[in-house]
C-alpha cells in the first residue's frame, strides 16, 4: 500500500477499467484480440453445429416422411433430446468427448436436430396432395419429385427451423464454458468470477448482436431460395 | 462402460444424498425454485396475455418476446444479474433469470390462444349480449385453455433448464452436482448429475404429458408444441 503512494500515477489509473463500470471504451481497445478469438470460437462452433445437424436431419425427415412407422420414434426420440437441459447434455457426453470442442458440437448438434427435423418434417407434409400428383403426372420418379418438387416446397418451413436453430445455438453456446469451449460464454465465466463487469456485458451484448445478425443474415437467404413467396408476402 | 458404472456407485452412494450438498437437498432446492417461479411467472404473464388477448392489442410484442428471450443467453443473464445489487440477495439472480426466461413462452402461448377464439362464437357471445369480462372469463378463457396450458408446460420444462444452469452461476439446484463435479475433477459425479437432472426434466415433461392426456376434452391440447 505505502508503494502505491509514491507512483499514485502508475498504480491507480483514474479509468473505467479501474472502476470497473459496466460500459467501458477502454475495455474494447485493450482486449480486442481476445473478444475476437471468443467471437470466432463462438461462430465456429455455433456454425460447425448447425451444419452437421442439418446434414443429419434433412434424411431423417424425409425417412420419417416416407416411412409413416419412422415418424414416432424420430419425433419422440428428439423430444426427449430436447426436454434435457443443456448443462446435463455437455455433463452426460463428457465420458465420450472429454473436455474438448467436439463435445459441446455434439450437444448443440442434437439440439439442432431436433428442431430441425420437426421444422422439415411439417414442411414436408405440408406439401399439397395434387402437387405431388401433378409431378408424377409428368413422368417425375420418386427421387426427382422429392429433390426438385418436395424440399424446395419445405424450404420456408425449413429455414424458419434454421433460424429458430441458429439463434438457440449462438445462445447456448455460452453454457461450453463449463468446459472451456464456450466462446463468448468463456469471458462471462472469467468476468464472472472476477467480478469484471465490462467484460461480462461486452460479450453477452455480443452474444446477442451474433443471434440477431444470424437470424437477418437466413432470413436473406430464405428470400433468395424461395423467389417465389417474395411477390405473395410484398 | 466403466464411466457408466462409476455413476452408478456415485448414485447409490447412500453419503451422496444427505446433508447440504447432498442430492435431496439439491432436488428439493430444484423443485421448489421451479414451482415457486412458475407460480410467480403465471402470475405476471397471464393477466397480461389474457387482458392484450382480449382487447387484440400489443400482439407484436406478446409474439417477438419469445424470440428476443431465445437470442438471451441464460448464462449471461445469471452472471449480469449477479454482478448487480441483486447478486447480494442469495438465490435473488437465480429468480429474477428463471421468471425472465419463464414469462416469454407463457405470453406468446396465452395471447396466441385468446386470438386464435374463433371470432364467430365471440360475435355470437357479444350478441347474446354479454359484456367484456364476460365474453372474456366464459368464452375466450375456456377456449383458449389448451393453448395457455401449452405455455405452461414449456414455461416449466425451460424452467428446469435455467435453474440447471443457475448452477453455474452459483445458484442452488441440481446442477450444482455436476458444476462441483467439475471442480472436483470427478466424471463420475458429473454424469451422476447429468442424469439426474435430465431424469428430473424428463419426469416435468412426462407430468404434463399424463395431465394432458387425462384431461377432459375442452382442456386438452390438439397437439404438444
Amino acid at each position: 500500500m505505502n508503494g502505491q503512494v509514491t507512483a499514485p500515477q502508475v498504480t491507480a489509473p483514474d479509468d473505467c477499467l479501474a472502476r470497473n463500470e459496466w460500459i467501458c471504451g477502454k475495455y474494447l481497445t485493450t482486449r480486442s484480440e481476445i473478444l475476437m478469438d471468443a467471437v470466432l470460437q463462438h461462430l465456429e462452433i455455433t456454425a460447425v453445429s448447425v451444419l452437421i445437424g442439418l446434414v443429419l436431419a434433412v434424411p431423417l425427415a424425409v425417412a420419417a416422411r416416407r416411412w409413416n412407422w419412422a415418424a414416432g420414434p424420430v419425433l419422440g426420440l428428439t423430444t426427449v433430446l430436447y426436454t434435457i437441459p443443456s448443462l446435463a447434455m455437455f455433463s452426460l457426453l463428457l465420458p465420450v468427448y472429454g473436455l474438448s470442442a467436439a463435445l459441446v458440437v455434439a450437444g448443440l448438434v442434437l439440439y439442432s436436430l431436433t428442431l430441425l427435423v420437426r421444422n422439415i418434417l411439417a414442411g414436408l407434409r405440408a406439401v399439397p396432395e395434387e402437387t405431388r400428383q401433378a409431378a408424377r403426372g409428368m413422368g417425375y420418379g420418386p427421387i426427382r419429385l422429392l429433390l426438385t418438387v418436395e424440399l424446395p416446397l419445405a424450404v420456408p418451413a425449413a429455414m424458419a427451423g434454421l433460424r429458430i436453430a441458429t439463434v438457440s445455438a449462438v445462445s447456448l453456446v455460452t453454457v461450453g464454458a463449463i468446459v472451456g469451449y464456450g466462446g463468448l460464454g468463456n469471458l462471462i465465466y472469467a468476468g464472472m468470477n472476477t467480478y469484471f463487469k465490462a467484460q461480462v456485458l461486452t460479450a453477452s451484448v455480443l452474444c446477442v448482436v451474433i443471434a440477431i445478425a444470424a437470424d437477418l443474415l437466413l432470413l436473406g437467404v430464405q428470400r433468395l431460395l424461395t423467389p417465389w413467396q417474395r411477390g405473395a408476402r410484398g | 462402460m466403466k464411466t457408466l458404472s462409476d455413476a452408478w456407485d456415485w448414485l447409490t452412494d447412500p453419503a451422496h444424498w444427505s446433508g447440504g450438498d447432498g442430492v435431496w437437498h439439491r432436488l428439493t432446492e430444484h423443485l421448489l425454485l421451479t414451482v415457486v417461479c412458475l407460480v410467480i411467472s403465471c402470475l405476471i404473464a397471464l393477466p397480461v396475455a389474457l387482458v392484450l388477448g382480449h382487447l387484440g392489442k400489443g400482439g407484436a410484442l406478446a409474439v417477438n418476446i419469445s424470440n428476443v428471450g431465445r437470442a438471451v443467453p441464460t448464462f449471461a443473464v445469471l452472471v449480469l444479474l449477479l454482478l448487480t445489487p441483486i447478486g447480494k440477495w442469495g438465490q435473488g439472480p437465480t429468480i429474477v433469470a428463471l421468471v425472465l426466461f419463464a414469462v416469454p413462452p407463457l405470453l406468446t402461448n396465452a395471447y396466441v390462444g385468446m386470438r386464435e377464439v374463433d371470432r364467430s362464437v365471440v360475435q355470437a357471445a357479444r350478441g347474446m349480449g354479454m359484456t367484456g369480462s364476460q365474453m372474456l372469463w366464459r368464452v375466450e378463457l375456456p377456449l383458449a385453455l389448451p393453448m395457455i396450458l401449452n405455455g405452461v408446460r414449456i414455461a416449466a420444462v425451460q424452467l428446469v433448464a435455467t435453474a440447471t444452469i443457475a448452477a453455474l452461476a452459483g445458484g442452488g439446484g441440481l446442477g450444482r452436482i455436476i458444476t462441483a463435479g467439475f471442480n472436483l475433477a470427478s466424471t463420475a459425479q458429473v454424469v451422476a448429475g447429468a442424469v439426474l437432472v435430465a431424469a428430473f426434466a424428463l419426469i416435468v415433461e412426462g407430468l404434463f404429458e399424463l395431465a394432458e392426456r387425462l384431461a377432459p376434452g375442452w382442456a386438452r391440447g390438439r397437439s404438444a408444441a
